[in-house]
Order: structure tokens, then sequence, then C-alpha cells
């Protein structure tokens, strides 16, 4: 056997905003093994949660993740109403849903655009980037900020959507509706992306269950998880909806399933905004006047997968334990599945597809510290690489 | 005006480092890059290497384990290099200041020559830090 | 715009009616008292949905060879928590077809905690064993590979962070 080549991806590196370094362990241009060092996003969130109080917890929770800011909460807040045996009111229940779809739709027109953009499509990757903005101005227009939106509380939401709002909210969702169809018709029919997608990164079911993914990482291989079916909170109960699945288990699958789910989310929004209608305006909260002793368990489906939070409560007004499950946490674990056996080009989208928030994980660029005599390949010859196969592709199509 | 000053005036380069953040920050970066908003327009592009940088872009708590690569990055840097601190962690620790692995706001770390507030803060502020920097220089 | 509009219906999605399982709630706590009525120490249920299940350390293998192999159950995370007891691992397992989280917990010795672990039976436990390994100094017997996860460099060997000071 040669010597291997050890391709650091990280920690700081273009392909992902957050630190994290993985090391591709390659042979020629086979990726033989991968290993991966963490640490450098550590902000020891559970042990800062035990010094807050519970209502302090959401604004500490939702800076875990900036994309997933509202799993976070939403999770934690079930969690607590575990606990107190608090019922929200049905307004509450579907601002809740709301805000959560909304995400949903963000977060995947933000992960289609850098899938794209790992692939050398960077008019994909603008495309997708413009029309997240609508949803962005949606959260702005609600919450008042474009990330972070501090709208959860124990007990319910911290703000309204007032009727007035519902028919701005469904004129931009038409909208984006219109520009899913354009962004999936334009990436499920080109024969590039096929090419490029098709057959790589393939996670079997049996993977899924060893590893224990979660969200569409899972349903992309046929494994039909999903908390808000299986575990209903909030709204999810009270619309019709479907689990979005796909087989194959490859990047293309976890892409369609992406796509898909959007619809889904933005028919989701649209029948919790009759329910809206229904019901009467400004009741948005329940008195919670405390917390008694106890465990709760919380679960909320995040764009990436499950979300779970654990509280213990001593009685006092701050948790006494808060453990945090992020979805990325298993799920980034399957690249040891997914990647090994690839060209090193397609271990870049590999580990895209998973779409993976390092930030969650850890709650908790280029290559030149590494020891001399090792071959080095920084980060932008490794996405060029990425970009040189896509042209290729390209170049054969078009002459065959 | 000197030749490196002038050099600041246009099409700047920008390297960003993401310390332990909450990704938000990292995502309006680069919000700023897409369409709605095309930086790009001025030249200001984001490249790969610190070595290619003019501005280092600084976002999110530093702990502990950051911290040598923050201090890394900076010396490998070409300078003259304006350092920009992004968001309430970069500027001053935030929420994450009472972090076990908290080593310092960044201008503990390396000097830093504008802080841009906000959690996280909005595109249009983020450029108005840039213009504000590059009239400053 | 010449995007073709893609069409969702052609596509796959679950199908309407649930995959059916053999083992409800109920069965597997029944199942679990039958097959290892010596090892289990409590069982406390909330609700339907949320169980939990005080054993014996020395049983972990075992029932959560059974969930996971014979009842089919999801593991998703262990929580490691310092109480005046002593340390205690609540390991959840979920039932994606009922919404049952089902809570395995164990209380381990003051001064020297340890237990087996589960990752030579799925690696989904392995981060989760290395990282308790790190804030409270669990000691995972047989552990494939208990090497640093998160600790390098913020906080020095042999420091626990989440440990807690009892008077």
């Amino acid at each position: 056997m040669s010597k291997k080549t050890i391709i650091p991806i990280g920690p700081y590196h273009p392909l992902q905003e957050e630190p994290e370094l993985f090391k591709l362990y390659c042979d020629g241009e086979i990726v033989k093994d991968i290993k991966w060092e963490t640490g450098y996003n550590h902000r020891s969130i559970e042990k800062l949660s035990e010094s807050k109080t519970y209502d302090q917890v959401f604004f500490l929770v939702e800076r875990i993740c900036g994309i997933c800011s509202t799993s976070h909460p939403f999770a934690f807040a079930n969690a607590v109403e575990e606990i107190g045996n608090i019922e929200i009111t049905d307004r509450a229940k579907y601002i809740r849903s709301i805000i959560g779809e909304l995400e949903r739709i963000h977060s995947h027109l933000l992960w289609v655009g850098l899938a794209g953009h790992f692939l050398g499509y960077n008019t994909v990757f603008m495309w997708a980037w413009k029309y997240r903005e609508p949803v962005l101005d949606l959260f702005e227009m609600i919450t008042g900020n474009r990330n972070s939106y501090a709208m959860f509380k124990v007990g319910g939401v911290r703000r309204d959507i007032e009727n007035v709002k519902i028919s701005i909210i469904r004129k931009t969702l038409s909208d984006i509706r219109k520009k899913t169809d354009l962004l999936a018709g334009a990436v499920m029919d080109d024969p590039v992306i096929h090419a490029r997608t098709k057959g790589v990164g393939i996670l079997t079911r049996q993977d899924v269950i060893d590893y224990a993914a979660v969200g569409p990482t899972a349903r992309a291989s046929g494994v039909a998880i999903d908390v808000r079916k299986d575990d209903p909170y909030a709204a999810y109960p009270l619309v019709n909806w479907k689990v979005i699945t796909a087989q194959a288990g490859d990047v293309f699958a976890k892409a369609e399933v992406r796509l898909l789910e959007m619809y889904e989310s933005i028919s989701i929004i649209e029948q919790c905004l009759n329910g809206l209608e229904k019901v009467k305006e400004g009741e948005i909260t329940v008195k919670v006047k405390e917390i008694p002793e106890g465990i709760g368990t919380g679960r909320a489906e995040a764009p990436r997968g499950e979300v779970f939070h654990f509280v213990v409560s001593d009685g006092s007004n701050s948790p006494a334990r808060h453990k945090i499950r992020a979805p990325s946490y298993v799920n980034i674990a399957t690249f040891k599945k997914s990647c090994i056996g690839q060209t090193i080009a397609d271990a870049t989208i590999s580990l895209a597809a998973v779409d993976p928030c390092y930030c969650c994980t850890e709650r908790m660029a280029v290559a030149y510290d590494i020891n001399s005599g090792k071959r080095i390949m920084n980060a932008n010859e490794l996405i060029d690489c990425s970009i040189m196969r896509t042209a290729e592709m390209k170049k054969n199509l078009i002459n065959n | 005006m000197g030749f490196k000053d002038y050099c600041f005036k246009k099409s700047l380069w920008v390297f960003h480092f993401g310390g332990a953040s909450c990704n938000n920050c990292d995502i309006e970066i680069l919000d700023c890059l897409t369409p709605r908003h095309d930086l790009e327009r001025f030249g200001i592009l984001l490249v790969g290497s610190i070595r290619h940088a003019d501005v280092l872009l600084v976002n999110g708590s530093i702990n502990t384990r950051d911290k040598d690569r923050l201090l890394e990055i900076y010396n490998q840097a070409p300078k003259p290099i304006l350092v920009v601190a992004i968001g309430a962690c970069g500027c001053t620790g935030g929420i994450f200041a009472e972090s076990i692995t908290f080593a310092g706001p960044v201008d503990k770390i390396i000097p830093v020559n504008a802080y841009i507030p906000g959690c996280p803060p909005k595109p249009e502020a983020i450029i108005a830090g840039i213009v504000k920097l590059v009239n400053k220089s | 715009m010449q995007g073709a509009r893609y069409k969702t219906k052609e596509r796959g999605t679950r199908n309407e009616k649930r995959e059916t399982r053999n083992i409800d709630t109920m069965v597997i706590i029944e199942k679990l008292k039958e097959n290892f009525s010596s090892d289990i120490l409590e069982i406390v249920t909330k609700n339907e949905k949320r169980i939990i299940v005080t054993i014996k350390p020395d049983s972990i293998i075992n029932i959560a060879e059974y969930l996971y192999k014979t009842a089919g159950l999801r593991f998703i995370i262990a929580s490691a928590l310092h109480t005046k007891k002593g340390f205690e691992i609540h390991y959840h397992f979920s039932m994606d077809s009922t919404g049952l989280v089902l809570n395995i917990h164990v209380i381990l010795d003051k001064e020297n905690p340890q237990i087996e672990s589960l990752s030579n039976m799925f690696n989904a436990s392995n981060w989760i064993e290395r990282e308790m390994h790190e804030l409270f100094g669990i000691n995972f017997l047989n552990h494939p590979n208990q090497e640093k996860l998160i600790s390098d460099g913020n906080w020095a060997e042999g420091v626990y962070p989440y440990r807690k000071e009892f008077k």
C-alpha cells in the first residue's frame, strides 16, 4: 500500500463558514479514512444554561445555532412545558409552527445555494440566496430581527402575528412557491447535477440506523422519521401534510428531500395562517407561575433533523441540568460511511450533503499548519477540484 | 495618503474567521456578497487564504482553542491589515462571555480597527461599518 | 423563465398508512419487566410517551441490546448529570412509530464512575461517550476510541468542568 496523503479541510476553511477540521486520508485520489477534530466552536452552553433563568435560557439556546434559531427554543419550550404541564393557546401553537416552518424554508434555500456553490454552480448559489431574502424580510416584519427571533417563551410566544400581516405573508409565500418551482426545476433537471450527485455519498438504510442519523439525511435513505409526525407538538397535528422520503440515500436524494420539503412547509404555513384567522387575536401566552421539580424531554424537528433537549429541574428558577442534542451531532458522524471510497472531488459535496452545522454540534481554511513533508492541498484547490470535475462532465455531455 | 492607504480605497479582499460563533454573523457576512447587497460590485471579495486578504473579519466569541489559531492567522496576514470584529460576541463576548472556555473578546488578542455590534448585525450595518473604516484610513 | 414546474405528486412520499410495528409502548415495558426483572429497579411512567426505567448499571449492555436489536428503538443521546446520589446517566431511546422516549436511567458510583460502553453495538453513542468522559470524567469500559473530542486546547486533562461541588 502506498503512503497515504493527508488532506486537511479546515479548521478555517471557505468550504464551511464554521471552524472544524477534517483530515482526509487519501490513497491516490480515493479517500481511505476520515478523521475529525473538533472543539473549535465549544462554548459550554450546557454549563452556561445552568446559570440562567428559564426566561433567559431561550436567548442562550437561540444562539446555539443561527440557522436553527427557532428549533432549539422550540425543543426547550417543549421540555419545560412538559415539566410544568403547561398547555399553550391555539394561537401560540400556530405562531410557533409558522416560525418553525419559515425557518425550514430559509435553511433549505441556504443549503441549496451552498450545495450549488460546492458543485461549481455559483448561479444556483446566488439565486437561492436571493430567494431567501423575502423569507428573512418576513421574519423581520414578524419578529423584528432577521435571525435570532426571540419569539419563544415558556407558556407561549412573545409577539403576536396580527391578522393584518397575514395577507402579506400569503403573498410572499406564493412568490416563494414560484421561486421554488424554478429552483427545483433548474436543479432537478440538470444532467450535470445528476451526474455529479447521483450515486455519490451513499448512505444505506442500515448505516442510518447504526449512526442514528435524523432529518433529511435519514429520510433520503428511506427511514421515515420526523418528530413533527411521530411525536406531534405545536400546531403540526392540526394541519395536513406529508413526510417526504427518498430511497437512494445519495446526495441527489438529500437535495430532493429538502426541495420537496419546502413545498410542504409552505403548505403548512398556509394552513396555519387559516387557523390563525379563526382564533382570537392577542391570546398568545398563558401565565406560568413556577416550574416544579422534575425532568422533561423536548423534541423538535429542525431543518436538519431532530433537536433533543433534556431538562432537569430542581424546583428553582434555573435548570439543574440541560442537555442539548443537535441533529448534526449524529449526522456528521455518518461522513465516515459516506465519504470513504469516494474521490476527493466528491468528498466536498458528500460533506455538504448532510448540511453540517458545527455550532450546533459542539454547543459547545487552509492547510498551512500541518507538519512539513506532507502534501498539502488548500481549500480553494479542493473546491476548484470539485468545480473542475463539473466542468469536465459538462464538456463530456456536450460532446456526446 | 501613503501608497498602502491608497490601496485600501479600492477592491478590499476580505478573509473571514469564524470563532466559536453561532453562525448568524457568518451567514450575514455571506449575505452581503449575495445579490441583494452584492458587495462584489465594489470589488469586495471573500478570499480563501489570509495571505491574499486586506481585511480580516472576526466574528464569534474566541475560545481557548481558537485563540492560538487566530494569532497565527493574524501573524500570517500581509501587513497592514484591517481587523473588524463583527457581532456582539466579537466585540465583547456577548452571551458567551461567562463561558468556561472563553479566551477574551477579539481586541484582547489582536488589535481591532473597527467594531460592528449587533446580534447579528444586519448586512446594512456590516456594510456601513466597512465604509466607515475605509473612509477613516 | 423556462424552469419546468417540478411535480411533487409523482415523487416518493411516505405512505399515509403508518408502518406498523408489533411492539407498542405498553408491550415493550411488559417485555422489559419480563426479561430483565432482576435488573430493573424502578419504572416511572409520566405519560404514555415518556417513561423512565431505572436499571442496575451492570445490565446496560443487555437492555440496550434488547432495545436496539429486538425492539428496533433508535438511540437518541445520553445525558449525564452530577447529583448528590453520584453520577447519573439517562440513555434516551426513541420509538419513532409511537413517539415514545424511553429513558434508561443508571446511577454510577461517586468515586469511580464507570460503565460499559455501547459503542461496540452502534456507532451513535461513540461521540457522546467521549464527551461525557471529558465533561464528567465517567469512564467507559471497552470503548473503541476514548480520546479527546472537544477538550483539546480548551481545558486540561483531568479537569472535569461539569462536575459540581456538594457539601
